[in-house]
C-alpha cells in the first residue's frame, strides 16, 4: 500500500527520491509522458495535468479545411459518418457529444489509431499531414472553428448548413449512443 | 417429456380460393424434439432430419418464417377476435441490448430461444417454470470491429432450429450451431470477412441437413454469395456467387430462366463493366424459403454496388433478382431480375411467399414478393414467369412490368443522374417495403404487408472503392411519400391484385407481421404491438411496449396449454439507428438519408430491447 502511494506521489510530483522504490514494468515515467500523453478521459490520478493544447496547423486554415472536407468524402468518412456529419454506421460528428474526445490531439489519435467499435485504423494509410486535415474539418463540422476559415458551400446536394453556419449542438437533447 | 397436446389444429377451414403449401398432412403429430436422438447420432438427411413436419406444428415455431412457404401463418385460435381485448403481458426479458431488434422468438418443445442483436447473445427459456427463467445462454463474442461495416444497425433477423439444433449466424461472419437441449457448441464456421465489408445479419434457412447462409455488405462493394454448410459438421458443401462467371454462380446445363434476357454465357461479368463485378453487391441478406415438392430454395440477391447506376452500366446480373436452386447442389434453376441495372438501391431480397394460388382459371404454384420497387409480384415458381406485377404503394419510378419480356419498364426522368439531384423519387430506397416480412393467411387469401410510403430526392457522386469502407456514391433524403404518412399496413388480394383494406401510419412499419388465425400482428416504430381483424382491418387492441417495435411477432402454445403471441421491442435497425445510434437529423442524409424523413421519431421513442409475451389465459 505503501509503496503504492509512494507510487503515485511519484506520478504526481516526478519526485527524484522515490527513484529507488520506483517498479518500471515497460511504461516509461509519467513525467516523460507529461506533455504528448492523449487523454480520452477527464480523469487523472493525483492532481490533473493540463490538457495539452495541440491543435491542427489547419484549424484557421480555409484551404486546409477544405482539403479535409475533400478527404472527408474521398476516404469514405462520410460513408459511416453521414455526409455531413450527421452520422449513419458512425456516430454523428456534428453533435456535441463525443465518446473519445474532440481535441485535436483525441481526434488525430482516433483517426489514425481507429476505435474498438468499428472505427478503422487510417494510421499508416494516409499520411499525417491528412489526418491534421481531416482533424480540422471533423472540428468543423461540430462548429469548433472559426467561421470565416470553415468551409461554406457543397458541391452536391445541400442536406444540411454549411460548415461555417452549423448551430449550436447543445440545442439538440436528444437520446445518447 | 410428453407433447403437450395434439397439436393438429383442425384445418378443414382452410378455404376455397387458395390452398397452402404446408398444410398437407395433420395425421402425424410433430415428433417431440427433446427426445430425440442425439444429433450427432444420425444422419442428418431424409425424412428424419425434415424440419417441414415440425414447422407444420402450429405449437411451435422453430423457423422465423414459420415454415418453407414463409406464410407466418398459424391456426392457433385461443386468442381470437372475441377475447383478444383481454390480451395481457404474461412475461417480459431484458435483452439488455439497445441496437434494433429485428430477430423473432422461436419455440421448440417446452423452450423458447432469442437471439440478440450484436453482441448474438442465444438465449433459451424454460417455458414449464413461472416467468420462463434462462434455460441456457451462448455468447459468441462477436468483434465490436464488425459495428463498423453493418451498414444499418447491427440487427440479426433470427435463429432456425432443426434436428436437435439451433443455427445462427454472428455480424462478424460466423455460423454457427449449438445443441439446442443444453447450449453447448456443435460448430463455428468462419464465412464472411468485415475486412472487406462483409458481416452476416440474415436468418438462416436449413434444409435436408445442410445451412444456408448468405453475406451482407452490399454498401461496402462486396461480392454477395449463398453458402450451403453441412448441418452436421459446419463444413461448406457449395457457395454461388451473385456475380462473376456462371461457374461461380453455379449455373450450369439445367440453368431454365423464363426470359431471354437471363440467357447467355457468364453475364454475371458481361453485364458489367470491366472487373466491376468483383465489387458488384448481390449479397444474400434476406429471407430462404423451399417447395418440397419442386426440391428447390427461393431466395432473392440485394441491389448492385455502389448505388451511383453511372459507375456500372448494364444489367449488373445477377443481382437486384431471384435464383431458384437445388439445395443439394446449389445449380440454379431459374433467375428474375426484378430490378435490371437497380437504380436506387432496391434489393431484390424481401421474403418469398410460397402458395397455390387460382389464377387464370387454373391452380398456379406461385411465389409472391412485395418487392422494394414498389411491385407485388406473383410468379410461377416452377418456370419464373411473372404473372402479375402491381404497385401497393405509390410509385412513380417505374411502371410496372412488361409481361412479355418480363422487363420493368423505366420512368427515364427519373433516373438518377451523377452530379444532378433528381428530386421526388417514389419509393425511396428503402423501397415501398424493405426486408420486414409479410404474412400469408391461407383462410382469408390475403397477403399482410408491413410497409413504407416513401419518396426520395437522389443525387448519384462518384463513389471510391476502399475495402472495408462504405461503397456508395449517393446523397439520399427520404421523405413521406403522399398523404404525409410515412407507412401502411396493408391487406393484399393477390388473385385481384389489390388492397383488400390498409392502415396508415405516422411512421414506416418496420416490423415483421403474423397471422394467427383471424387475427393479424404487427408492431410500429413507436412501440404499439397491435392485433388487427384479418379480414377487416379493425383495430381490436394494441399495447404500448417500451421501445419502438421492428421486430418478427410469432405464436405458440405453452406447456401449460395455452396460447400465446410473443415480439421483441427495441427500436433501431436501418431507419430506427436514428434513435438507437443518436444520429443528427440535421443533416438529411445522417443514416443514409433517413435524417430527412425521421427526425421526429427521436421524440416519439427510446432504446432499449425487450422481449414481451401476451397470453388472454391470465399468464403464470
Ligand atoms: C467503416 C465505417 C467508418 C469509416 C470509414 C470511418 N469511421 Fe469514424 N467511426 C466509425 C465508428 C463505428 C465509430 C465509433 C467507434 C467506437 O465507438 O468505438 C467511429 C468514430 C469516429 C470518431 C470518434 C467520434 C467520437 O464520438 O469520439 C471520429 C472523430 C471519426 N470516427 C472520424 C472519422 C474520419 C475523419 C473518418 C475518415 C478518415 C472516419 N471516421 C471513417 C466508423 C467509421
Amino acid at each position: 500500500m505503501r509503496r503504492l502511494m509512494c507510487l503515485l506521489a511519484c506520478v504526481a510530483v516526478a519526485a527524484a527520491g522515490c527513484e529507488r522504490e520506483a517498479r518500471r514494468y515497460t511504461e516509461l515515467p509519467a513525467a516523460a509522458n507529461r506533455s504528448t500523453a492523449v487523454r480520452l478521459t477527464m480523469l487523472q490520478p493525483g492532481s490533473p495535468q493540463p490538457l495539452s493544447n495541440v491543435q491542427s496547423p489547419y484549424q484557421y486554415n480555409a484551404y486546409g479545411l477544405s482539403e479535409g472536407k475533400r478527404l472527408y468524402a474521398a476516404y469514405n468518412c462520410a460513408g459511416c459518418h453521414g455526409l455531413n456529419g450527421g452520422g449513419a454506421i458512425g456516430p454523428a460528428l456534428t453533435d456535441d457529444k463525443w465518446i473519445y474526445g474532440s481535441h485535436a490531439d483525441q481526434l488525430f489519435s482516433t483517426i489514425s489509431q481507429g476505435r474498438p467499435d468499428g472505427m478503422p485504423s487510417f494510421g499508416g494509410h494516409i499520411p499525417d499531414q491528412q489526418i491534421w486535415q481531416l482533424v480540422a474539418y471533423v472540428q468543423s463540422l461540430a462548429g469548433m472553428v472559426s467561421q470565416d476559415a470553415a468551409t461554406s458551400r457543397n458541391d452536391d446536394q445541400a442536406a444540411a448548413k454549411p460548415e461555417n453556419r452549423i448551430e449550436d449542438a447543445r440545442q439538440i437533447q436528444t437520446g445518447h449512443r | 417429456m410428453k407433447l403437450w397436446a395434439h397439436r393438429c389444429v383442425a384445418r378443414a377451414a382452410l378455404v376455397a380460393t387458395t390452398s397452402f403449401l404446408a398444410t398437407t398432412s395433420c395425421n402425424k403429430p410433430a415428433p417431440d424434439v427433446r427426445s430425440e436422438t442425439p444429433p450427432s447420432a444420425r444422419p442428418l438427411s431424409g425424412a428424419m432430419a425434415d424440419p417441414s413436419r415440425l414447422a407444420q406444428d402450429d405449437g411451435q415455431w422453430t423457423m422465423p418464417a414459420k415454415n418453407y412457404a414463409a406464410t407466418r401463418f398459424t391456426a392457433l385460435d385461443e386468442i381470437s377476435t372475441g377475447n383478444v381485448k383481454q390480451m395481457g403481458v404474461a412475461w417480459t426479458f431484458s435483452t439488455g441490448v439497445t441496437a434494433g431488434h429485428e430477430g423473432p422468438p422461436l419455440v421448440v418443445g417446452d423452450t423458447m430461444y432469442l437471439v440478440t442483436p450484436w453482441p448474438n447473445i442465444l438465449y433459451a427459456f424454460d417455458l414449464t417454470k413461472p416467468g420462463a427463467p434462462i434455460r441456457w445462454q451462448y455468447d459468441p463474442k462477436p468483434l465490436g470491429a464488425a459495428k463498423g461495416v453493418a451498414c444499418c444497425d447491427i440487427v440479426n433477423r433470427g435463429a432456425v432450429f432443426a434436428n436437435g439444433a439451433l443455427f445462427f449466424n454472428t455480424l462478424d461472419g460466423r455460423a454457427i450451431s449449438v445443441d439446442a437441449a443444453t447450449g453447448k457448441e456443435r460448430w463455428v464456421t468462419q464465412l464472411a470477412d468485415i475486412n472487406r465489408g462483409e458481416t452476416i445479419t440474415m436468418a438462416p434457412l436449413v434444409v435436408k441437413g445442410k445451412v444456408f447462409v448468405g453475406n451482407s455488405g452490399g454498401e461496402f462493394g462486396v461480392r454477395g454469395w449463398l453458402t450451403a454448410l453441412d448441418a452436421g459438421d459446419g463444413s461448406v458443401a457449395w457457395r454461388a456467387y451473385s456475380t462473376g462467371p456462371d461457374k461461380d454462380v453455379l449455373i450450369g446445363p439445367n440453368f431454365t430462366p423464363h426470359y431471354d434476357s437471363d440467357r447467355g454465357k457468364d453475364l454475371g461479368i458481361t453485364t458489367w463493366p470491366g472487373e466491376a463485378w468483383r465489387t458488384g453487391g448481390g449479397t444474400v441478406w434476406g429471407w430462404l424459403s423451399y417447395d418440397p415438392e419442386a426440391d428447390l430454395l427461393y431466395y432473392g440477391t440485394a441491389n448492385p454496388g455502389p448505388w451511383n447506376p453511372d459507375q456500372r452500366p448494364g444489367d449488373n446480373k445477377w443481382t437486384a433478382g431471384m435464383f431458384a436452386r437445388s439445395p443439394d447442389t446449389g445449380e440454379a434453376r431459374w433467375f428474375y431480375q426484378t430490378s435490371p441495372h437497380d437504380l436506387f438501391d432496391h434489393d431484390g431480397v424481401n421474403e418469398l411467399v410460397l402458395a397455390d394460388l387460382r389464377m387464370n382459371g387454373g391452380a398456379r404454384k406461385v411465389l409472391m414478393r412485395a418487392d422494394r420497387n414498389g411491385l407485388l409480384y406473383v410468379i410461377d415458381r416452377s418456370t419464373g414467369e411473372v404473372l402479375s406485377a402491381s404497385p401497393f404503394a405509390p410509385v412513380n419510378s417505374n411502371k410496372g412490368v412488361d409481361l412479355k419480356t418480363g422487363r420493368l419498364i423505366a420512368v427515364p426522368e427519373k433516373a438518377p443522374k451523377q452530379g444532378i439531384v433528381v428530386r421526388d423519387i417514389c419509393p425511396a430506397a428503402p423501397g415501398a417495403k424493405d426486408w420486414q416480412p409479410m404474412a400469408f393467411s391461407p383462410k382469408t387469401g390475403l397477403l399482410y404487408i408491413p410497409h413504407n410510403n416513401l419518396c426520395m430526392d437522389f443525387e448519384g457522386m462518384a463513389a471510391s472503392y476502399i475495402a472495408g469502407t462504405p461503397y456508395v456514391g449517393a446523397s439520399v433524403v427520404y421523405k413521406a411519400g403522399p398523404g404525409g404518412n410515412r407507412g401502411f399496413f396493408t391487406a393484399w388480394d393477390p388473385i385481384a391484385a389489390k388492397p383488400r383494406w390498409q392502415i396508415k401510419e405516422n411512421f414506416p412499419v418496420w416490423s415483421g407481421a403474423l397471422v394467427a388465425n383471424d387475427l393479424v400482428f404487427y408492431g410500429t416504430m413507436e412501440g404499439w404491438f397491435k392485433a388487427v381483424d384479418a379480414g377487416t382491418g379493425q383495430l381490436l387492441w394494441q399495447f404500448k411496449c417500451g421501445s419502438g417495435v421492428i421486430g418478427q411477432p410469432m405464436a405458440f402454445k405453452g406447456p401449460d396449454g395455452h396460447e400465446y403471441i410473443a415480439v421483441a421491442a427495441g427500436i433501431g435497425g436501418w431507419p430506427g439507428a436514428i434513435v438507437s445510434a443518436d444520429l443528427d437529423p440535421r443533416d438529411a442524409t445522417a443514416g443514409n438519408g433517413w435524417g430527412g424523413a425521421l427526425g421526429d421519431l427521436k421524440s416519439a421513442t427510446t432504446k432499449g430491447g425487450m422481449l414481451y409475451v401476451f397470453t388472454v389465459s391470465g399468464g403464470k
